[in-house]
């Protein structure tokens, strides 16, 4: 048997949650430094999930199978296609840089006198790395049923992160931020267990047509369920696939968000801790969107082409509805939020686009989406921290006492305002080029998001940087060494893929080309093929 | 030689990196490599310059392909270079002005702490405009342009703690997007239509294209144009980019980033060629803003905004050029190339001015300075002559072309662009005696400084001592020389380019060259030109020069006062804009909280009759809920029905 690659990818957060959560309440730096050793071993290992994945090779790789619950045809069955391995590297690169934002936001006050057995600062870490080994058995996972698991497990620690550990920069006193907080890690609970709820239904109804359809033996493995179809033996009859695909969807579009299911994100990004947001929308919520990409499409080709009109339409309104809110926001996390849900709208809008610039943009867009958004979520946390307050009003003049602290902001700002030679850009071009070779008028309205992002992003750091120093910004230190550490790697990773982002695309784009082929679509072909005749020239040379 | 295309490029983004990264301990030595990897850029650039001239009229394009930058599906984006005639005519300005204006800013900004970043930054500008004029295909032509436009904003906004320098920064990047937005369009219709956008195949399968679509790719380099060259209607924003320090004006929002609009349409000739309908828009909108830049140069006091207003104007007059097609295209580029020195040369003395004048930009407030500043004095009015085109004279040769290009155009076309472009001329010699009359002549008009502590604005360039008058003096060496450069370029350029046309047979190659059947003959425009040139100064003369200068301006008329607000453009930006666009995002966060949130929430609520800790926070509006479920189903089905029959 081959060595269980991918579980150990997966194993190795969790041991290291269990292993963090029972270090003694006193050793508190001892428990940090832990969690971030899982954490980097967690990375070593997804690099060498990706160096030992062939692109253009097997559909899924470094596939594990195993019989689980043989009774319901669950198994235990992993593998990568190249998305899920980039997806897998998103994650397993972004959880260090959370840990050592957030090395200080679980330690326990001056003043306070903790119990024996009080252990937030474990707690805090654990749940990090809980949320990790979660997310990443979900791109793993090939088994419908394994994912589903996981998709609703990882609630429980993002529960936890969210309603236990606020940023102490409430306007309005310690109770009445308290509860503002548990108001927003119930929302989160609770309309992402409804999604969770209705997909549940959609994936036993999946059993059951594959049980009734071949003789008995029902599955939920994807690899086997494509490989059914294909073969003719499956055939899901239109209505069936259609209320499937749609349950599966809801779940998926609550989690990345969709516009109009996107309310809880602001709540949950404001109130939590700076490092717990990036978690939760550059981590978490990309399982939503790699989802859509992964099951809806692939088992569900003709309900999602059904679909499709009001989805791009939803994404749409997203994009821009989503900037323009955050046009209007006076709370920096909100405002972060909210960019976030104009991002999702992108990546949606790139996958059910159906072109392989579109889906394959998305797939990069999430990966640079959760890049930029760590970088500027991060920074703004650092800022917060300092001023002890989220609101825009409350800053000015930064830039003349903490240079550094507005630099690395704007860098972040002009990623999430997409600007050439920074990694998004090229992946929203993708998708906008992607989207209008085949729906003009949805991909000229998508335009206008980048005006709106470049309108907000630019507007935030006017009123928080520029201008003359505000009254408790005087004293502001400017970033020290663990932050910068957080940053300046990030930033790094931003202008090489926004250069070079052709390893990623390189892992991505055969995976892509299997989806496309999966819904029977191929590209829209130009009108005039001139770069087919100019290479034809290049070769006679 | 051909890689060193790349070098030319990677020079000043060095420098860029370097400076920025390097922090306070380059603070001593960063204007030098700012200054030297400028130079080692235009060094660079001669080299491949004699290399393109000892080649075959024919063979003069150089390529270079560095890597395959984002290949997915057939969308193949490059980053790969090609050098022709056209592109170097636009390296040799940029790294030459540039290097000559980064020498300039070591002693304008000598007691400013951030002098490092300022040339981090215009290194930064350096290699994204190089990038921009070199790139061989559209989408990294895209980076080099919203680089330049980068750049623009940092230098800009490089005094942030000025709320006017940080909302102006703002503003110019905004209005920017909106142009890219048309680029970034035309980059996909180019893509479906040809599945390529590099210049070469896109260029050899122009024709075959329907001529709608040419169109509509045409409108929408229009637009990108528009911006990123301050052309109606999305000119607001350069007036209020003169926050910038002066060396930025005159390098970014003078003679090069703001050019790019003409070096899109000029290269983009083969598109354009075919498609009718958008070079008339070219040129429409060329001839729209040349009148509007001269309006709003006469009425403007400030010195700073007043040149804004002329180059505004004479960027108007390349896209008018531009947009006549092989009439033009030439004359476009060589106007472009003299306007660079002569309005290059024009900002740095007003820089100079400015520096002596304890930073007063109001003209209103100077007078009499050429007993003071004899070498500013002489180059700026160099630079005036050349302008307004006066015999002999760069603007001169360039200026008359395109004006007779307009007329040659023919019909009644012709005969209006070209009239247009002939008052245009006595406007511009109007607008620019008013500026060297005010600032140079008559009675000293000197106030005394402001308190730095009312007026925070000042450009930390030199000492203020509140109160004081000023005590006007020649600049430094650094500043004079490239002034004196900058000078003989605006008197020599312009001939030199005209011996044998030189400039039509470097350029003819690329962007080809017709005559056009011109209605009028040649002495009959230049005597014409003469004479508008003649009234326009005379008019100024006897206004400004013959008259006492009040101090503070008179009320003046309806149009005055409208041209001060740049023709009310701003304020209708304002209104219809600004405060539109804040209540519709105040009425939409309120909306989200309300309705979406609450129609989400509710629905759950009420289908699964989920929590009562939601139910607390919920607004109770049943029907508000209904209602809005019932509209939001509406505009979704309504727009999915849109998009299946699109």
């Amino acid at each position: 048997m081959a060595f269980p690659l991918l579980t150990v990818t997966a194993a190795v957060p969790a041991v290291g949650a269990i292993a963090t959560a029972a270090v003694p309440a006193g050793r508190r730096t001892a428990a940090k430094w832990l969690a971030l050793g899982f954490s980097l071993a967690t990375l070593v290992l997804a690099a060498v999930d990706a160096a030992r994945f062939t692109p253009g090779g097997a559909r899924y790789q470094l596939t594990e199978s195993h019989a689980w619950i043989a009774d319901f045809g669950v198994r235990y069955e992993l593998g990568v296609d190249g998305i899920a391995v980039v997806l897998v590297l998103l994650a397993a690169v972004l959880v260090p840089f959370v840990m050592l934002a957030g090395w200080h936001d679980a330690d326990v006050l001056d003043g306070h006198t903790p119990n024996r057995n009080w252990r937030p600062t474990q707690g805090f870490f654990a749940l990090i790395l809980l949320v990790e080994a979660m997310v990443v058995i979900s791109f793993e996972s090939t088994d419908v049923f394994l994912f589903y698991i996981f998709f609703e497990a990882m609630l429980i620690p993002m529960y936890f992160l969210i309603g236990g550990f606020g940023d102490r920069a409430g306007a309005k006193g310690e109770d009445e931020q308290a509860k503002q907080r548990s108001y927003a890690a119930v929302k989160f609970l609770l309309y992402n267990l409804v999604g969770g709820l209705i997909m549940l239904a959609a994936v036993i109804g999946l059993y059951a047509v594959t049980a009734h359809q071949l003789g008995g033996h029902g599955t939920f493995s994807l690899p086997q369920i494509l490989q059914a179809r294909a073969s003719g033996q499956l055939r899901l009859s239109t209505t069936a696939e259609r209320w499937i695909f749609l349950g599966f969807f809801f779940a998926f579009a609550v989690k990345a968000p969709l516009w109009p299911l996107h309310t809880w994100l602001p709540n949950a990004m404001g109130e939590s801790t700076a490092p717990v947001a990036v978690l939760l929308t550059a981590v978490v919520d990309k399982v939503g969107t790699f989802a859509m990409l992964r099951y809806c499409i692939q088992l569900f080709p003709e309900a999602s082409k059904w679909a499709t009109p009001v989805i791009l339409v939803l994404s749409v309104i997203g994009i821009i509805y989503g900037a323009l809110l955050a046009v209007g926001q006076r709370d920096i996390k909100r405002l972060i939020a909210y960019a976030s849900i104009s991002h999702f709208g992108f990546i949606i809008l790139g996958i059910f686009a159906m072109t392989s610039q579109g889906q394959g943009g998305a797939t990069l867009y999430m990966v640079n989406h959760g890049i930029s958004t760590a970088a500027l979520l991060l920074v703004a946390g650092f800022l917060i921290t300092r001023r002890g307050s989220r609101l825009i009003s409350d800053f000015g003049g930064v830039q003349k006492v903490a240079p550094l602290l507005a630099g690395t902001f704007l860098v972040g700002g002009l990623a999430t305002l997409s600007l050439p030679g920074l990694a998004p850009f090229v992946s929203e071009f993708l998708v906008l080029v992607g989207t209008f070779s085949r729906y003009p008028a949805a991909g000229v309205v998508a335009t206008l998001g980048i005006v709106l992002a470049a309108l907000y992003v630019l507007v935030l750091y006017q009123r928080t940087m520029t201008g003359p120093v505000k009254a408790g910004i005087e004293g502001m230190k400017d970033l020290k060494a663990r932050e910068l550490a957080v940053v300046a790697p990030l930033i790094a990773l931003l202008v090489f893929l926004g250069v070079y982002p052709k390893p990623v695309t390189d892992l991505i784009n055969p995976a892509v080309k299997d989806t496309l082929s999966d819904v029977h679509r191929t590209d829209p072909a130009p009108q005039i093929n001139a770069s087919l005749t100019a290479a034809a020239k290049e070769t006679a040379k | 030689m051909d890689h060193l295309i790349g070098a030319l490029i990677g020079a000043p983004l060095l420098g860029a990196g370097v400076l920025l990264v390097g922090g306070r301990r380059l603070d001593r030595v960063g204007h030098w490599i700012g200054c030297l990897l400028a130079a080692a850029s235009f060094a660079l650039g001669a080299a491949l310059f004699v290399h393109m001239l000892g080649r075959p009229t024919g063979q003069r394009t150089l390529t270079s392909h560095l890597f395959s930058w984002v290949p997915v599906g057939g969308f193949r984006a490059d980053v790969a270079f090609q050098l022709d005639q056209l592109s170097m005519t636009f390296v040799l300005l940029i790294t030459g002005v540039g290097t000559l204006i980064h020498i300039y800013s070591v002693g304008y900004m000598a007691h400013d702490e951030n002098r490092r970043r300022f040339f981090g930054y215009l290194n930064l500008f350096l290699a994204a405009m190089l990038l921009l004029v070199l790139a061989d295909n559209y989408l990294l032509l895209y980076v080099g342009w919203e680089g330049v436009g980068l750049a623009s904003y940092l230098l800009i906004g490089f005094w942030q703690h000025k709320p006017s320098a940080a909302t102006a920064a703002k503003k110019a990047f905004i209005v920017n997007r909106v142009g890219d937005m048309g680029l970034s369009i035309a980059i996909m219709v180019l893509f479906t239509t040809f599945g390529t956008f590099s210049f070469a195949p896109v260029f050899s399968h122009a024709t075959s294209a329907s001529q709608a679509k040419l169109t509509v790719v045409g409108l929408l380099l229009l637009l990108g144009a528009c911006g990123k060259s301050a052309q109606v209607p999305l000119q607001s924003w350069l007036g209020d980019a003169m926050e910038g320090p002066t060396p930025v004006s005159a390098l970014i929002h003078a003679a090069t980033m703001v050019t790019a609009g003409v070096y899109l349409v000029t290269r983009s000739g083969a598109v354009f060629n075919a498609a009718p309908t958008a070079q008339l828009a070219v040129c429409v909108v060329g001839a729209v803003t040349l009148m509007f830049g001269a309006i709003v140069g006469c009425a403007k006091d400030d010195i700073k905004k007043a040149l804004a207003g002329s180059t505004m104007s004479q960027i108007g007059y390349m896209m008018l050029a531009a947009g006549l097609g092989p009439i033009g295209y030439v004359f476009a580029i060589m106007h472009l190339v003299t306007h660079g020195f002569f309005k290059a040369g024009l900002f740095l003395g007003a820089g100079s001015v400015m520096h002596a004048m304890n930073d007063e930009v109001d003209m209103r407030r100077y007078g009499g300075l050429r007993k003071y500043m004899p070498i500013t004095y002489v180059t700026f009015g160099l630079g005036y002559l050349a302008i307004i085109g006066f015999p002999g004279l760069s603007g001169f040769w360039s200026k008359d072309k395109i004006i007779e290009a307009a007329f040659a155009k023919g019909g009644t076309e012709g005969w209006i662009l070209g009239g247009v472009a002939l008052l245009g001329a006595g406007i511009t010699a109007y607008y620019m005696t008013r500026v060297m009359v005010m600032t140079f002549f008559g009675e000293p008009r000197w106030q005394p400084a402001p308190d730095p502590d009312e007026v925070p604005s000042v450009e930390p360039g030199i000492e203020v001592h509140p109160g004081e008058l000023p005590h006007p003096h020649e600049s430094p060496k650094s500043m004079t020389i490239p002034m004196v450069v900058l000078a003989v370029g605006s008197v020599l350029a312009g001939g030199l380019f005209s011996i044998n046309s030189a400039f039509l047979k470097w350029l003819e190659p690329v962007t080809g060259h017709s005559e056009g059947h011109s209605p009028v003959s040649t002495w009959e425009v230049t005597a014409a030109t003469l004479v508008v040139l003649a009234v326009g100064a005379a008019l100024a003369w006897a206004q400004y020069g013959r008259a006492p200068v009040p101090v503070t301006a008179p009320r003046g008329s309806l149009l005055t006062r409208a041209a001060r607000r740049d023709l009310l453009q701003d304020d209708f930006n304002h209104v219809v804009l600004v405060r539109g666009g804040e209540h519709l995002t105040r009425s939409l966060v309120y909306l989200d909280h309300s309705l979406v949130d609450g129609a989400v929430n509710g629905t759950a609520a009420s289908v699964g009759g989920l929590s009562a800790r939601l139910r607390q926070v919920q607004n109770g509006y049943v029907r508000s809920y209904a209602v809005s479920m019932l509209g939001g189903t509406a505009v979704v089905v309504a727009a999915t029905l849109l998009m299946r029959a699109v």
